[in-house]
């Protein structure tokens, strides 16, 4: 299999020409259909919005406004400077009337701060600067504009988009890949997107094509989206770009998965620890793009996104375009309210998403779908059979992993197998535990595991350093103190040396002797 | 006879050949006793251990002159690991040392120092900065939590406190599982 | 107003089958073979079958007891039912009841239990009941049935009460009367006699292709095990490697000596070796995990049964190959760990 990366690049820039398997996953009931009978809504506004100051990978932002400020539509109200990227905007105008730290849609459930904004119902922007004609700018240019707009990963990664842009960029991108194949059931914001707006997510293709300097963009979509084909293809056709090509590819999950996606394209791996650049991939989600679209043509930042309220405990389940910072409750309320019997509140699919403790949770840029499931749709709390070791979880695993051999090692806390077994290279899509016929919470052991080798090797850096440092003080403490005998020994050698001194020391020393004579 | 003796000292001196290739091509470098028992250890250099740090615990240790038992911020996790290491029998925390606590580090109270060093001098890891009388403040990323600073400080003013987390991180829970196979588990994260 | 809602871990969908359905499978997988081994060999079977559960499942929740183990939900997992099973298909069906009693007390306390319960046993419980018996009651474990057409007397149902519990065959026959040789048997007194395969092939035990009877029941065998397969309650490594490897060696044999050896389609239907192949080596707690160690795994079953079978000291040797193989499975599964996602 070893293949250096060039030749990896050279085999990557087939993609897309035959589909090839990854390995293991699962076919799973879709559910798409009840959420996409209606077409996308504009959701109404609440009377509060909360928007998180934290809807990017890594650090919250500051807000750059205060309370009691009025704020125009898009105008900046928190920015992060380390990175450049992570900037959050006003979704709509109103007055800033506090900041608080609120649930927000966090992984493992906890706050962070929020910009309350009471909306004025204008709903009135600030001016817009679009860009002039994007087809002659720089990509330094275009990349600016996507990082001034706050543009994250839509697909639900949050990864600033500018960034990693750039960062493919630089390592040399021949293929853009445009991710439209949303796996996981129930989900079908991207579906819907991509059947109503597909000529922006085109030109949103062809921006994001020039500022990373691919020859070429491909739109991967599922087999089972019927009408987003025509729509795409006919908005390909009016645009007359010749670079962009549409893949469908089968409908397993987690082929959504952006490793797993290349793969069905490429038949290439992603090197462990490694990036689609390594391939000269860049994978994009399809939402992105028309963010970029919108960002670049028309100057305005992303301030909404469309959401799937969805599930068995909604009454009327559709799609939803809301303002960032929405109350999930609002939306649910919008979709005709929760049905007897909602028992759980997802933020993201049913297989990876995070489940929401309160319905007063905001929608952030990475919320791609609110799920309700019934009593009998989730797993209710249930014995643990010891493994069996029936190995269907390695059967359906697409990292390729032994699942059981992890979970022994974690919990026999036995860290050096565990991440000799690639721990890390889990992608923690749940298959396995869905197989597992004894309910072992894998995927829950999977991400306390990865927690705790990472808080090792923090562990271990620490220590090395706090060696280092010890090691440092203790060579610079033996230096003085050589010095300093050193010093002593010459002012001796210094007095010996000298005749009138030496008689002095002599008087001195008679001194002392008298004195001591006489007390006695 | 002569047979016999040929032949099996020829397939002696082959056997020993192939010994001798096999020690040396399957031979593993290993770091010496002291560097892995040191690896170990948390680096606190605190010296409750009763060494002058966590190197120094690392050579007794080796030379069997130490219980491995005497090193409080390495824990529990941190004997088994030593006992594994060397092959002994794991055993409790010796609690004349210390007890095992949660990572610390120091922090001072800007108001009250004085600016005397003497804390800076006493720093195993020179995380202190500061000047004679001037105000002095914790590098709280090199600190260790060893306490050390604490006693020589005339005026009280510093202060142990829980070593925060790292912005923008969060860690995932152990699963609420059965380490009894076969127990209930509640559905929670 | 907002609404609270329980959280839990992701997957939030419930998984699709549980430890209690997939044994449930497997003993339905195995009900067309126990169907045509009733129908040509009579009732025993089915008493056995019946027996042996009883032992096991009052074994079982005693030691689940004793172990301090939630009884209810460990019965519920049937694991047991199909240890026990196994067991009485591999023993005489007119055995006397103390061998179940036997086979259980060394499956269900000794080799599952004492171990730690499911999940934890290195060595298939069945299997260990079976060479258990087999060693210490040599009689008993070799007085195999004539099929209904061979037997000078078949025993009905009440007959065969009598005949398990009394030890004596019912109504003052002799064991001549119900039992003979199996085909197994025929082939290894023959070949020890120094007869050539053909004359082997007159003895009465033979059927068309192979044990008269035994044959269709191999085949209803294995009918539930490719059941099991399209269910994906097992995996196709094991059963194609045991088979495979049996097919390979038992041909090369034959090939190399036509007539001293039984022809490969002998040995495939003949003894323990397609329920072996679909039920007893694909027991996963104690095979290999990764799918080239059950390659592995399956191969060194069939080959090792083929040995025993030529030239060990028992005509049929699945349960020693199936124990064999366990022990070495910890080691195949250390040097047969696949190859990680994006790892050269």
């Amino acid at each position: 299999m070893f293949r250096r990366r060039k030749d990896k690049v050279e085999l990557a820039r087939r993609a897309g020409d035959r589909l090839h398997r990854f390995h293991g996953g699962l076919r799973l009931h879709h559910y798409k259909k009840i959420s996409c009978e209606i077409p996308v809504q504009r959701a109404a506004l609440p009377p509060r919005l909360y928007v998180p100051l934290l809807q990017h990978t890594g650090r919250e932002a500051e807000a750059t406004v205060s309370e009691g400020q009025h704020v125009l539509k898009g105008e900046q109200i928190g920015c992060f400077k380390q990175l450049g990227s992570g900037c959050v905007h006003a979704p709509t105008s109103g007055t800033v009337s506090a900041i608080v730290r609120h649930p927000i849609s966090h992984p493992a459930g906890e706050d962070g701060r929020c910009i309350v904004i009471r909306p004025d119902g204008l709903d009135q922007w600030l001016e817009q600067e679009p860009l002039a004609d994007w087809q002659s700018l720089d990509p330094a240019a275009l990349l600016q504009c996507i990082r001034n707009s706050g543009i994250v990963g839509l697909g639900g990664a949050m990864f600033p988009t500018a960034y990693k842009v750039q960062e493919a960029s630089e390592r040399g991108i021949h293929t853009l890949v445009l991710n439209g194949s949303e796996c996981e059931p129930y989900i079908s914001c991207d579906e819907m997107l991509m059947r109503e707006q597909p000529d922006s997510i085109v030109l949103g293709a062809r921006i994001l094509q020039k500022a990373v300097g691919a020859e070429r963009t491909l739109i991967a979509i599922e087999d089972q989206m019927g009408a987003v084909h025509q729509a795409l293809q006919a908005a390909i056709d009016r645009s007359g770009t010749a670079s962009i090509s549409i893949v469908k590819v089968t409908t397993i999950y987690p082929e959504g998965g952006e490793k797993q996606l290349i793969q069905v394209l490429t038949g290439l791996e992603v090197p462990s620890g490694g990036r689609p650049a390594d391939l000269g991939l860049l994978c994009q989600n399809v939402a992105t793009a028309t963010a970029v679209a919108r960002a670049v043509t028309e100057g305005k930042p992303l301030v909404e996104r469309i959401v799937t309220v969805t599930g068995s405990g909604v009454r009327s389940p559709r799609n939803l375009l809301a303002a960032i910072g929405t109350p999930v409750s609002n939306l649910v309320d919008q979709c005709g309210g929760y049905l007897p019997g909602a028992a759980r509140l997802v933020l993201g699919g049913p297989m990876m998403g995070y489940p929401l403790a309160s319905d007063s949770n905001p929608v952030t840029k990475a919320a791609n779908c609110i799920l309700v499931l019934n009593e009998d749709e989730i797993r209710r709390p249930q014995a643990e059979m010891p493994c069996i070791r029936c190995g269907e979880c390695a059967r359906v695993c697409p990292a390729l992993l032994l699942p059981q051999q992890l979970n022994r090692s974690i919990r026999a806390q036995k860290w050096e197998e565990t991440q000799a077994g690639g721990l890390r290279d889990c992608i923690e899509c749940g298959c396995c535990d869905f197989v597992c016929p004894s309910h072992i919470p894998l995927v829950e052991w999977f991400r306390f595991g990865k927690s705790r080798l990472q808080e090792l090797a923090a562990e271990k850096q620490r220590a090395d350093r706090a060696r280092q440092r010890f090691e440092a003080r203790e060579s610079r403490l033996a230096r003085n103190s050589l010095a300093r005998k050193q010093r002593i020994a010459e002012k001796k050698r210094a007095l010996r040396a000298d005749a009138g001194q030496q008689e002095k020391i002599a008087e001195s020393i008679e001194r002392a002797r008298k004195r001591r004579e006489k007390t006695e | 006879m002569l047979t016999a003796i040929l032949s099996i000292a020829i397939l002696g001196i082959l056997f020993g050949l192939g010994l001798g290739w096999a020690a040396r091509k399957f031979h593993v470098d290993s770091d010496p006793v002291v560097d892995q028992v040191d690896a170990i250890l948390p680096q606190t250099q605190c010296g409750q251990c009763n060494f002058p740090g966590c190197r120094p615990y690392a050579e007794a240790i080796a030379a069997g002159d130490a219980p491995i038992n005497q090193c409080p911020p390495g824990g529990e996790a941190g004997v088994k690991a030593l006992a594994d290491l060397l092959g002994l029998d794991p055993m409790p925390l010796n609690p004349e040392n210390g007890e095992e606590k949660p990572a610390t580090v120091a922090l001072i109270d800007e108001q009250t120092c004085i600016g005397c060093t003497l804390c800076i001098q006493a720093c195993p890891v020179d995380a202190i900065l500061g000047a004679p009388k001037l105000m002095h403040t914790v590098i709280a990323a090199e600190c260790t939590g060893c306490d050390l600073c604490l006693p020589p400080c005339p005026v009280d003013c510093i202060e142990m406190i829980v070593r925060p987390r790292q912005d923008g991180t969060w860690t995932w829970p152990q699963p609420v599982a059965a380490t009894v196979p076969g127990q209930m588990r509640t559905g929670v994260t | 107003m907002s609404r609270h809602f329980a959280t839990g871990g992701a997957p939030h969908f419930p998984p699709h089958r549980t430890v209690g359905s997939v044994m449930r499978q497997v003993l339905y997988a195995l009900a067309p073979g126990v169907a045509a081994y009733a129908w040509f060999f009579g009732t025993g079977v089915l008493l056995q079958i019946l027996l042996a559960t009883v032992f096991a499942l009052a074994l079982e929740g005693a030691m689940l007891k004793l172990r301090g183990q939630p009884v209810k939900q460990f019965l519920g997992d049937y694991s047991a039912v199909v240890t026990a099973v196994l067991f009485a298909l591999c023993i005489p069906p007119l055995a006397p009841w103390w061998i179940s009693l036997t086979g259980m007390i060394f499956a269900i306390v000794i080799a599952k239990q004492l171990y730690g319960g499911l999940g934890s046993n290195l060595f298939n419980p069945a299997m260990i009941a079976y060479v258990v018996v087999l060693i210490s009651f040599p009689q008993h474990m070799t007085a195999w049935p004539q099929p209904a057409e061979l037997a000078s007397h078949g025993l009905g149902p009440l007959e065969v009460l009598l005949t398990v519990f009394s030890g004596q065959p019912a109504g003052g026959l002799g064991w001549d009367a119900v039992s003979g040789a199996t085909v197994l048997d025929a082939i290894r007194n023959g070949a020890a006699a120094g007869q050539s395969m053909e004359s082997i092939r007159q003895s009465p035990a033979f059927g068309q292709l192979a044990g008269l009877g035994w044959e269709w029941i191999a085949g209803w065998y294995m009918l539930g095990g490719l059941w099991l397969l399209w269910k994906r309650i097992i995996s196709w490594h094991i059963p194609v490697a045991v088979l495979g490897s049996a097919f390979l060696f038992s041909s090369a044999v034959w090939i190399a000596d036509p007539a001293g050896n039984p022809s490969p389609l002998v040995d495939l239907l003949s003894g323990a070796l397609l329920i072996g192949a679909f039920f007893i080596a694909t027991d996963p707690v104690s095979g290999c995990t990764s799918p080239r160690g059950r390659l592995v795994f399956g191969a060194g079953v069939g080959i090792l049964t083929l040995l025993i079978r030529r030239w060990g000291g028992y005509p049929d040797g699945v349960a020693f190959a199936v124990l064999l193989m366990n022990m070495a499975a910890p080691l195949i599964d250390r040097f047969t760990q696949p190859r990680i996602f994006g790892h050269d």
